[in-house]
């Protein structure tokens, strides 16, 4: 399957050439779009000068607060539910409608309630994140076999050691995915709220670079967004894959 | 329906209401409004006849979208599910187009379509057609062999495979795709409203902050939340009944 993975590089390669070329002809004009050398340029550039760091570090740090959080209480969360059967029938049908609800759409009345700042971005990108965490934890304790909570019974493991050494170990592979849910709903949950409304962070130096026409500064941060959450993606799939192949699963 | 699957909803709504109103007197009226004054605002701004427009707005943006995304992600779901080579290539750049926080290359998309409704129409369907290109392609990988097989067998042509076989057999996993994708594209059309727009209730919601309109946020966030839950209430439980 080696050269399905080639063939993918050379795909992405002929299409930003393309891309460059038309750029560098001017088949699409420099307003609309940058030759993507330029970009990468102007990337360059922008991190060596240090102007923007404070926004992207802004960005980052709250976007891991809200991971950290979305993870850590989706866990517990899950964990909790899964020993009570009437709160888990209450809840299914919210987790089951959850992601159809625009999150995004609350933070207006976040803003008002917490005031312009950091806590209702985390809010909103937490409130993103943790549900996947938890639907994702649910689905692997299901799958937990009953001989190996029987086990933990006869080894006297209190519920939480049962839940450390037995239960969430076996459901790693499905906390994963959840993990990596969290990941991209916290940089979309970051961003977009700075986006629709901030004083500082890349979403909002990305939309003053729109409005102002500055697109030597605008390419090269949406450049570095994409790069992080795909890369940050890749690294976790990679995780993943050796979780899996130690199982014997992949 | 029986009584019993109607009770986790009813906890669910009901519990929502109470822990609603709980943060309402905890809160106060500055920032929050009660549940009985926000229905009560959004019954009187449904009867206002400059509502209309931003509705329509929306419904319209929302509609395109969602139709795009659909078509899009059938076909492209489609093609890729049946060649294992598309697959192999493409399969792995949709994954990691999904994981892209979607909200950066809004401007991109201004930038190419101006600003109005093509834009916003742009944004919610490329939210809505990877998920459904996604469940497609897996629930078209995932026909058993033996149908496909029959289907050589009595020599039927790629069109016929694809109706009366491919569609039929992979449909409840490509529903499933769909309510994904419903949501997403919900979510891209009132983000894209409410980032550089002039109509649409994603802009109401923008411009009532402006003016700390308390009412009308309360209002358009709980009508969004309402229809959102409802269509995909109904979705989900379709989908249920197709997968028993």
């Amino acid at each position: 399957m080696k050269w399905v993975s080639l063939l993918r590089v050379a795909l992405i390669l002929a299409l930003v050439g393309l891309l460059e070329v038309l750029c560098r002809t001017g088949g699409i004009d420099t307003f609309t779009m940058q030759a993507p050398s330029k970009i990468l340029v102007d990337l360059g550039q922008m991190l060596s000068s240090g102007k923007l760091n404070a926004s992207i570090a802004k960005t980052m740090s709250n976007a891991s607060i809200a991971f950290v959080l979305a993870v850590s209480v989706g866990i517990v969360v899950a964990v909790l539910i899964h020993t009570k059967p009437t709160l888990r029938e209450a809840l299914d049908p919210l987790f089951a409608t959850y992601y159809a609800i625009p999150v995004l759409a609350f933070y207006p009345m976040f803003i008002i309630i917490f005031g312009l700042g950091n806590v209702p971005k985390i809010l909103i990108a937490f409130m993103l994140g943790v549900v996947a965490v938890i639907v994702n934890t649910l689905n692997g304790l299901d799958r937990v076999p009953r001989v190996l909570i029987k086990s933990a019974r006869i080894a006297r493991l209190s519920p939480t050691q049962t839940a450390l050494k037995v239960t969430l170990p076996f459901a790693a592979p499905f906390i994963l995915t959840g993990v990596k849910f969290a990941i991209a709903y916290a940089l979309i949950g970051i961003i977009g709220s700075e986006f629709i409304m901030s004083t500082d962070g890349m979403g909002f130096e990305i939309a003053f670079a729109y409005n102002n026409f500055d697109n030597a500064t605008m390419y090269p941060l949406i450049l570095l967004v994409v790069l992080v959450s795909i890369s940050a993606n890749m690294l976790l799939g990679m995780w993943e894959r050796k979780i899996l192949s130690r199982r014997g699963l992949l | 329906m029986n009584m019993r699957s109607l009770r986790g909803p009813l906890m669910l709504t009901t519990s929502i209401f109470v822990l609603w109103q709980a943060t309402f007197w905890m809160v106060g009226d500055m920032a929050l409004r009660s549940p009985l004054s926000t229905l009560l605002y959004s019954s009187d701004l449904l009867s206002r006849e400059s509502f209309y427009p931003h509705l329509i707005e929306t419904c319209t943006a929302f509609g395109a979208a969602i139709i795009i995304a659909v078509a899009s992600g059938l076909a492209i779901g489609l093609l890729l599910g049946l060649s294992q080579l598309a697959r192999g290539v493409l399969e792995p750049m949709l994954v990691a187009m999904y994981s892209i926080p979607k909200v950066t290359l809004y401007p991109i998309l201004l930038l190419a379509f101006g600003l109005g409704m093509p834009a916003k129409i742009a944004f919610g369907a490329i939210h809505g057609f990877i998920p459904i290109a996604l469940f497609t392609i897996n629930a078209v990988r995932n026909i058993r062999p033996i149908l496909l097989k029959t289907g050589r067998m009595l020599k039927m042509n790629k069109m016929q495979m694809v109706w009366r076989i491919i569609m039929p057999a992979a449909l409840p996993e490509i529903f499933t795709g769909l309510r994904v994708g419903f949501s997403l594209t919900m979510i891209g059309t009132v983000l894209g409203e409410m980032f550089a727009s002039q109509r649409g209730l994603g802009y109401m919601l923008m411009n009532a902050i402006g003016l700390h309109n308390v009412d009308v946020i309360m209002s358009i966030t709980l009508m969004l939340v309402v229809f959102a839950a409802s269509v995909s209430s109904l979705l989900l439980a379709i989908d249920r009944r197709m997968h028993r």
